[in-house]
């Protein structure tokens, strides 16, 4: 009975379940029992918060959809990373939450035994890659015990390849080396860096030139986000036409104005859904790195990718820019290729496109900044398309993950886990036995020196 | 005293940089409330020293309070020194 009630209702419940994790962390950092209580409250209490937007958010997805679906007769796809999250936590809430804290014991377990040392403390894009791997591997017919072992595996080894493979040119950027990128947008910024480096000339970079600062505004994302779907409600609406929209949708009330009002409720939807992943993971992440520090010596921090825009503040508004003409562009080619349109977020196109433009400039300066997020751009509206399919399997509809990483990891695991369950055991096997593979290799070269 | 540190998403780097800051208090002996979060949520949470990158501060409009703009958001020696002169 009392069994029954811990394996279903106290474990089965995602937000107790990431409560005890927090209660567990704040223990062992030995808190007083004030701090103990309210920091496993508040992360409770995070997650229900996390839900709360994501209805928010829902409600005015599927108005957009309806009205986009009316007015082009194709289906447009707004990628964000917390509408689909919270969406998810109705179905997928427990595995994600394992997922996330038995990938972060993995992170510490590779980053301690193998040449790789990197702690990657972007809380939130963990949770996110918790969530996509939990979605691909449960359509792969994963369940239970190996579900949570093999997505652990996958998470766990992706937070240190990923900061690993952009080390050598964040060094480049920050000029040191005692920190990382942990961003799962690294494969559009490791695009970007080789672009770079191919075609541009680090010497003539982006920080010699002016521009001005007006765009910094941006980097508020309660603005940016209500003024880009402000704009794309405008134009949709204005698509659909007056009519469709008062009669079948609005309710009568006049069509901008509802429109308007639809766009700031989305708005105001991430707000929430942001403010609930705060309190997440806000015990958490202090646990995790308390714990890093103290197993893996020379631990490096890898963190979320901001951390670098102060370094190249030029490349930063270059990026953007480059990278949501791309996604301007894609809007046109996606639908001649029969995906679906992905309408591209000034968020994903912001901190992606900027950090893209970070990267190239700093191996090929003004040309592989603006070349480099601008493929960039590509790969975050080509990707999710892509990615939908698989995604839709499990009803998550209306909305996709937008960095780029989500994207790569989803389309691999899901090809895998399409071919057969034994070809995607042995991937995830392979994958992550890679940072060990790779640290012997290279302790023999040392030794032979 | 209460200290609040913003980022654009008051996500990640803000609350890297809120660790960094306990870090600091504690090594220059100070005691105070620190928390993090988005750079709308902090123009109407009050606080006694606001601390942010250059660019998140410069789109920081609140007047008549302690402002500290980083450079490097991992510097510890360059937030110490900042902070102290707030302390």
């Amino acid at each position: 009975m009392i069994l029954d009630v811990i394996m279903k209702d106290v474990l089965g419940s995602p937000a107790i379940l990431i409560g005890l994790f927090a209660l567990i962390g704040l223990v062992i950092q030995k808190k007083d029992i004030s701090d103990i209580i309210s920091g496993t409250l508040k992360t409770v209490m995070g997650f229900v918060i996390l839900g709360a937007g994501a209805g928010v958010i829902v409600k005015s997805l599927a108005v957009f959809g309806s009205m986009f679906d009316f007015a082009f007769g194709i289906s447009g796809v707004i990628p964000n990373n917390e509408a689909i999250v919270a969406v998810a936590q109705k179905t997928l809430g427990k595995e994600t939450a394992l997922i996330m804290l038995f990938g972060m014991i993995v992170n510490i377990i590779i980053a301690r035994y193998s040449k790789f040392k990197y702690i990657f403390l972007t809380g939130h894009h963990t949770l996110f890659m918790a969530c996509l791997i939990s979605a691909i591997l449960s359509v792969s017919g994963m369940t239970g015990v190996s579900l949570i072992v093999f997505g652990s595996m996958v998470l766990g080894t992706l937070m240190v390849l990923s900061p690993a493979m952009l080390q050598k040119y964040t060094k480049e950027i920050t000029g040191s080396d005692d920190l990382a990128l942990g961003h799962f947008g690294s494969f559009g910024y490791f695009l970007s860096a080789k672009i770079g480096e191919v075609i541009g000339n680090k010497e003539h970079s982006t920080e010699t030139i002016n521009v001005p600062k007006k765009l910094g505004f941006l980097r508020d994302t309660s603005v940016s986000i209500s003024l880009t779907m402000t704009l794309l409600y405008f134009i949709v609406a204005l698509f659909a036409g007056k009519e469709f929209i008062e009669t079948e949708i609005s309710g009568g009330s006049n069509y901008l104005v509802f429109s308007f009002i639809q766009a700031i409720e989305f708005a105001a939807g991430v707000y929430i859904v942001l403010a609930g992943v705060r309190m997440l993971i806000a015990e958490i992440v202090p646990a995790f790195k308390g714990i890093a520090d103290k197993v893996v010596p020379n631990a490096k921090p890898a963190l979320d990718c901001p951390a670098i825009f102060p370094f190249a503040p030029n490349a930063v508004i270059i990026g953007f820019l480059s990278s949501f003409v791309a996604g301007l562009i894609s809007i046109f080619i996606l639908p001649a290729m029969s995906l679906a349109v992905i309408v591209p977020g000034l968020i994903p196109h912001f901190f992606t496109g900027a950090a893209a433009g970070v990267y190239g400039n700093a191996t090929g300066g003004r040309k592989g900044a603006i070349v480099g997020a601008f493929v960039n751009g590509i790969a975050i509206s080509f990707l999710p398309a892509l990615l939908l399919p698989s995604l839709s399997a499990i009803g998550f509809s209306g909305s996709t993950f937008g960095d780029a990483d989500f994207g790569v990891v989803g389309l691999v695991l899901s090809n895998a886990g399409n071919t057969s369950l034994t070809i995607l055991y042995g991937v995830i096997i392979l994958f992550t036995a890679l940072p060990f593979i790779l640290s012997i290799g290279k302790k023999k070269v040392v030794a032979e020196v | 005293m209460k200290i609040l540190v913003m980022c654009g998403n008051g996500l990640g780097s803000s609350f890297m940089m809120e660790i960094n800051v306990k870090k600091a208090l504690k090594e220059l002996g100070k005691v105070a409330d620190v928390d993090h979060t988005d750079l709308a949520s902090a123009t109407s949470r009050e606080a006694d020293i606001y601390i942010a990158t250059e660019d998140i501060m410069a789109n920081f409009n609140k007047e008549g309070v302690k402002k500290v703009a980083l450079k490097n958001i991992m510097d510890l020696t360059e937030l110490k020194e900042k902070l102290s002169q707030h302390l």
